[in-house]
């Protein structure tokens, strides 16, 4: 497969590890970049360091996963040795994500990490079960304007948002980072869920609630690419269920220029390297000749 | 996998540390080695290894597990697993040697049975503080040569159990299986390596683990970004060569702290 530039990132194909799997280590994330990906997004870093939620803290339904870590990191000044090793031992782009409570808190993290040279940054307004971080922030458009401005501002790679499912118009909040100078909408972070063991009542995460993800969510991260692509002048990074080829190949008709991938690494280490073959037979079979011919494909068939 | 809700059938008290709690529910094909989440409702879940097909034998040490210790019989908790690869098991008529630091016995009292089944020849060094806190002591003495060694000498040899190694020729075992404290694994690590045979060893590791299940990578090593719940637990020496067995582990925020 041929490289491709994806929202100012030389991507070596367009299947990316999603942040939060394997991403906590730079021997982690770089045994990632060798098993086949074509870009990397680390674990999303903050301000201070942050033990996470108690266990359990990911479950496997049979239709997806359920997780609430907590945003579990240990904060960007640790962090960067981390990245540092990433960068260095990868052959592919790696991209830093980060969360803060406020624009002055991602400022921080950001300049913070930069001096390591991730490929881009992609800013974390959207995880579901951290109070007062993610997708607090993710469902006000104000804020992710802020934000995503004061990040642009600041840094000289391009800058990616990732977004929450859990709003009313997901579209107006990627209008939002667009307008602040966002280069990519990444969409969609896990869907709020909760799981209850009936024979002790328990909620079955430590957290009590968390995310939704892997094939269950699909439909809706379909759905919300579709839409982002049909509005936004920029980029979208499509996740959330991708397992397969397949799923790679109709997120992208769905309007994805690339694909994230998380919960699947559940299946195979080596799964995003198996999917980007998966592409490349696909547009050969079919006569296309890039990812970029079918990127929004099905927007075209009216 | 939600965790099963399974009941508490029998509380052992091993020694003054560790207990071992068995179920209604079994792993029946849980490989010596292998590890369970065990959920303690309303607290934490935490990894345990197997050490029988139906239990867990837990030192208390924290929250979880002196949370545990307050449960007994008909008290539930929430279980799943076998997650993780085992050790190795023998052929007939091969020799290995078990070293077993504290409650490091729990995951290697099955395998040593499991060993002697299958007709291997079996010995065990076995090391903790004193007398008192020997775990399995009984289960291994069914299973093959015990030799023992206790921090203050109330048992065995007087010193650590790898003073046990200083006497005996390494090279004739097939496998040599370990799990105990960190640092007490790696001064065997170092021992074989010096003889260039810890490839004939595998190791049981501890790391801070999150999800268990080979997706979050909190319990990656360095410098292969090996994961401990899923790779391992149980690793063969030469993949831990260069690693941060040792030296340094993170805890639960992925920051470092050494040993
Ligand atoms: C593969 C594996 C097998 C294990 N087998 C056994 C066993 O058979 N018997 C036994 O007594 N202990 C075993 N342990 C250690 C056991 O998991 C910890 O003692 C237990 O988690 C402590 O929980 P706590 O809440 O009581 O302690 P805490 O107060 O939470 O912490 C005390 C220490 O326990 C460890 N710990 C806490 N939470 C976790 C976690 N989620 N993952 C890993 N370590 C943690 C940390 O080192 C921590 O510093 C095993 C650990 C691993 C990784
Ligand atoms: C264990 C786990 C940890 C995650 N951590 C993060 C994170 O730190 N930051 C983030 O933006 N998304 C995080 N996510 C969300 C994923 O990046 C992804 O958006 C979501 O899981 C949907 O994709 P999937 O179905 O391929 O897993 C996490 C997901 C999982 C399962
Ligand atoms: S604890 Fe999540 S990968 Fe091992």
């Amino acid at each position: 497969m041929n490289n491709m530039k994806v929202a100012g990132v030389n991507l070596k194909n367009p299947v990316i590890l999603a942040s939060g799997i394997m991403g906590t280590t730079g021997a982690s994330l770089s045994r990632m970049a060798q098993s086949g990906a074509g870009g990397i997004v680390t674990k999303s870093i903050g301000p201070r360091p942050k033990k996470g939620h108690k266990n359990p803290s990911m479950v496997k339904l049979d239709f997806g996963y359920l997780n609430a870590m907590g945003l579990p990191n240990p904060s960007y000044s640790e962090f960067s040795e981390e990245l540092r090793i990433a960068v260095e031992k990868s052959d592919v782009p790696v991209i830093a994500s980060i969360f803060g409570g406020n624009a002055e808190e991602f400022v921080e993290v950001a300049e913070g990490l930069m001096g390591e040279s991730p490929a881009a940054f992609e800013l974390n307004v959207s995880c579901p079960h951290a109070e007062g971080y993610g997708a607090s922030i993710g469902v006000d458009s104000c804020l992710v304007e802020a934000i995503t401005a004061a990040v642009c501002h600041v840094v000289d790679v391009p800058v990616w948002v990732k977004l929450t499912p859990n709003v009313t118009d997901i579209v107006s909040v990627g209008q939002a980072a667009v307008d602040a100078g966002a280069s990519a909408i990444v969409a969609i972070n896990t869907v709020r869920g909760m799981a209850i063991d009936i024979y002790s009542g328990y909620p079955v995460l430590g957290n009590r609630f968390g995310g939704l993800s892997g094939d269950a969510i699909r439909p809706i991260a379909v759905k919300c690419v579709y839409d982002l692509y049909a509005a936004l002048d920029v980029p979208i990074i499509g996740v959330g269920g991708i397992s397969k080829w397949e799923d790679a190949i109709e997120m992208i008709m769905a309007g994805a220029s690339a694909v994230e991938v998380g919960s699947a690494v559940y299946e195979s280490i080596n799964v995003l390297g198996d999917i980007a073959r998966g592409i490349d037979t696909f547009l050969e079979d079919a006569g296309y000749s890039s990812v970029e011919e079918i990127v929004g494909l099905t927007h075209r068939r009216i | 996998m939600i965790p099963i809700y399974s009941k508490i059938i029998e509380v052992i008290e091993e020694t003054p540390s560790t207990r071992t709690f068995l179920f209604d529910v079994e792993f029946s094909d849980a490989l010596p080695g292998q590890f369970a989440m065990v959920w303690v409702h309303g607290v934490d879940e935490v990894p345990m290894g197997i050490s029988y097909k139906n239990g867990v034998t837990v030192q208390k040490v924290g929250d979880a597990t002196s949370r545990m210790f307050e449960l007994s019989e008909g008290d539930f908790m929430g279980l799943r697993g076998p997650f993780g690869n085992g050790f190795t098991l023998p052929s007939p008529n091969e020799k290995i040697l078990i070293i077993a630091g504290g409650v490091g016995s729990a995951p290697l009292a099955p395998l040593a049975e499991e060993a002697k089944n299958i007709g291997a020849d079996v010995d065990i060094f076995l090391g903790s503080r004193c007398r008192d806190e020997l775990l399995f002591r009984d289960r291994f003495n069914k299973t093959g040569n015990l030799l023992i060694a206790t921090d203050d000498g109330s048992e065995g040899k007087c010193g650590f159990v790898t003073d046990l190694l200083l006497d005996v020729d390494l090279g004739e075992y097939h496998r040599i299986h370990v799990c105990g404290p960190e640092i007490m694994m790696y001064r065997v690590f170092r021992i074989l390596q010096d003889k260039n045979i810890h490839e004939n060893a595998e190791f049981s590791m501890h790391r801070y683990f999150k999800c268990g299940i080979g997706v979050c990578g909190a319990c990656c090593m360095d410098k292969l970004g090996l994961r401990v719940c899923r790779d391992g637990p149980v690793f063969n020496g030469k993949l831990l060569e260069d690693s941060e067995f040792g030296q340094y582990a993170r805890g639960p925020t992925g920051g470092k702290y050494k040993f």
